[in-house]
């Protein structure tokens, strides 16, 4: 199987063609990649695109939902913040 | 202008589809959000990397192959992915104009897309539904459905050593798919009891042989079970998840038959992931934005022909109620010929009625109990995007006597996070029973994130490209 190589805050992440950003995140041993206005960490929840617990900055565009999006070779991936309380 | 719109593209709306053009729909087009057909149920990698042996990760693989293939070969059946239905215009006299942004999921400068059919039928299936416990916001907390997905599509484990609990059959392909990627499943936990279960599971066994392939496939997963001993617990949940910055151990209790803990039955058991599913919600926001009536349970109301309330506008699948994947595809039998002007098969019809009594009883079985409700105390978050905890619900719902929806939103900020309530919702509304005057949370009229850019384009050109 292919494999595609993404980066997530400046360091290289590895996985197989096809895989959701999410994944890649997941299989790297990361749970959450994200923080809640008051602070908690959120990473995939539903899987399916309705809870929006794992969005991402993919290539400068903020709000993307990992679990929805396939990684593409060379994705540069932000873990981003939610506006604090 | 498509003859018939088909809004979702998982076994219901594939079947709908082409039963659309065997009636005689001139032209047929079938919107997908993903970037295959299958849907949720046949959720698997995209088909450059698909194993060899993809059909063992799949019920009834062979059957999708066939839809996806006839799909294919039809000119005049137009399927559209990575299609993203962002509003409905509801119209007199007519079904509503669809309007859809086509590319790269939150992407920016898709393309849009306004379809005006002569028939409309939603398709768009159902999501899980959690009941909120102390800890659910943990990461390492996942929905079943998260697990199926990201085992099926992505060939990831969601961790070492998982819990499944919850309710319901969907239980168990989690379980298989887990085990098949390399995850230890320590135990299943289901929440309907033993006489509940004989009730649903027992009555009137013969029908379950109408089902046909059901009864094999349940073996199928118990053999699973006891191959990999993962123990099998009934009457029981998981109400309280722990850790810091992950689930690190789980409280399991014993319930009453309403689902209320049995004081000093808890137990812990540390894992590193635990998958949650009670049951599943109709995706309905489409249907309402079309005007649908939905029943008390928030399934859109149909006829013997999947008519909707709203004339020209038909639905199959979850939407209608859960039922699984036999259910569906007869619905979309049913759904795209109706849509089409034709009359359904009479084969259609006969499994779509021997499906649907199955999946009432499955739902009487696994309803969710009352005492469900007692899991999250006065700290638990409910809205996991905005942190709202079901303590504030109640005493905001309190104070203000607010019996509607939208105060209690203005108050508290639930359901006004990212996610705009698709998880909290059913909870909130749940949680306020009684309360609250019964209102829909999936009320969206956006139904997905669309940018401003994006929004600006549509209303600048007004994109009509298929009104003649
Ligand atoms: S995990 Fe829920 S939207 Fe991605």
């Amino acid at each position: 199987m292919t494999r595609v190589r993404i980066e997530v805050d400046g360091s290289p992440v590895e996985g197989l063609a096809g895989q959701s950003i999410a994944a890649l995140l997941l299989a790297t041993g990361r749970t959450s990649w994200r923080r809640t206005r008051t602070g908690r960490p959120r990473g995939v929840f539903c899987g399916i695109g309705t809870c929006f617990d794992c969005v991402v900055t993919v290539n400068g565009l903020r709000d993307v939902r990992a679990c929805q999006r396939r990684a593409a070779d060379g994705d540069l991936v932000e873990l981003q913040e939610d506006d604090r309380a | 202008m498509p003859d018939v719109l088909v809004v979702g593209g998982g076994p219901a709306g594939m079947a709908a589809a082409l039963a659309a053009r065997r009636h005689g729909a001139e032209h047929v087009v079938l919107l997908e959000a993903g970037d295959d057909v299958g849907g949720q149920y046949w959720r698997h990698p995209p088909a450059r990397h698909v194993d060899p042996d993809e059909g063992r990760w799949h019920h009834g693989w062979q059957r999708f192959l066939d839809l996806r293939s006839a799909l294919r070969r039809d000119p005049r059946c137009e399927v559209v992915t990575n299609a993203h239905v962002w509003s409905v215009d509801r119209r007199d006299g007519a079904p509503p104009l669809v309007h859809a942004v086509i590319g790269e999921v939150d992407g920016q400068a898709r393309v849009p897309r306004t379809f005006d059919p002569a028939a409309l039928v939603l398709a768009t299936g159902a999501q899980e539904r959690t009941l909120p416990f102390p800890g659910w916001d943990l990461p390492g907390v996942f929905t079943a459905g998260a697990a199926q997905a990201l085992a099926k599509g992505d060939r990831v484990a969601v961790g070492r050593r998982v819990l499944v609990t919850g309710s319901g059959p969907f239980l168990l392909p989690v379980v298989s798919s887990l085990v098949r990627v390399g995850a230890r499943v320590v135990g299943v936990v289901e929440a309907a009891g033993a006489a509940r279960l004989a009730r649903g599971w027992g009555a009137k066994p013969w029908r379950l042989a109408a089902t046909g392939g059901k009864a094999a496939e349940l073996a199928g997963y118990l053999r699973v079970l006891a191959a990999h001993r993962i123990p099998y617990r009934v009457g029981a949940a998981v109400v309280a998840a722990h850790g810091d910055d992950r689930v690190e151990a789980v409280t399991v209790a014993r319930l009453t038959p309403d689902w209320s803990p049995v004081p000093g039955t808890q137990r812990r058991v540390e894992v590193d992931a635990v998958c949650v599913g009670h049951g599943f919600v109709p995706r309905a926001e489409l249907a309402i934005s079309a005007g649908c009536a939905l029943g008390e349970d928030g399934a859109v109301e149909v006829d013997d022909r999947q008519r909707t309330s709203v004339p020209g506008v038909f639905t199959a699948g979850e939407l209608t109620g859960i039922g699984g994947v036999d259910l569906a595809l007869a619905e979309g039998l049913v759904a795209g010929a109706a849509a089409a002007g034709g009359e359904p098969a009479p084969a259609a019809l006969r499994r779509r009625a021997v499906f649907r009594e199955f999946a009432t009883r499955l739902a009487a079985a696994h309803a969710v109990g009352p005492g469900g409700r007692s899991w999250a105390d006065d700290t638990t978050v409910v809205c996991r995007c905005e942190d709202v905890t079901a303590g504030a619900l109640r005493r905001a719902a309190e104070l203000t006597g607010s019996k509607g929806l939208r105060p209690l939103k203005l108050t508290t900020r639930a359901g006004l996070g990212l996610c705009q309530g698709r998880t909290c919702g059913p909870a909130v509304e749940d949680l306020l029973t009684g309360v609250l005057d019964p209102g829909r949370t999936a009320h969206r009229p956006i139904a997905v994130p669309v940018r401003l850019g994006e929004l600006a384009d549509h209303n600048r050109t007004g994109n009509r490209e298929d009104v003649p």
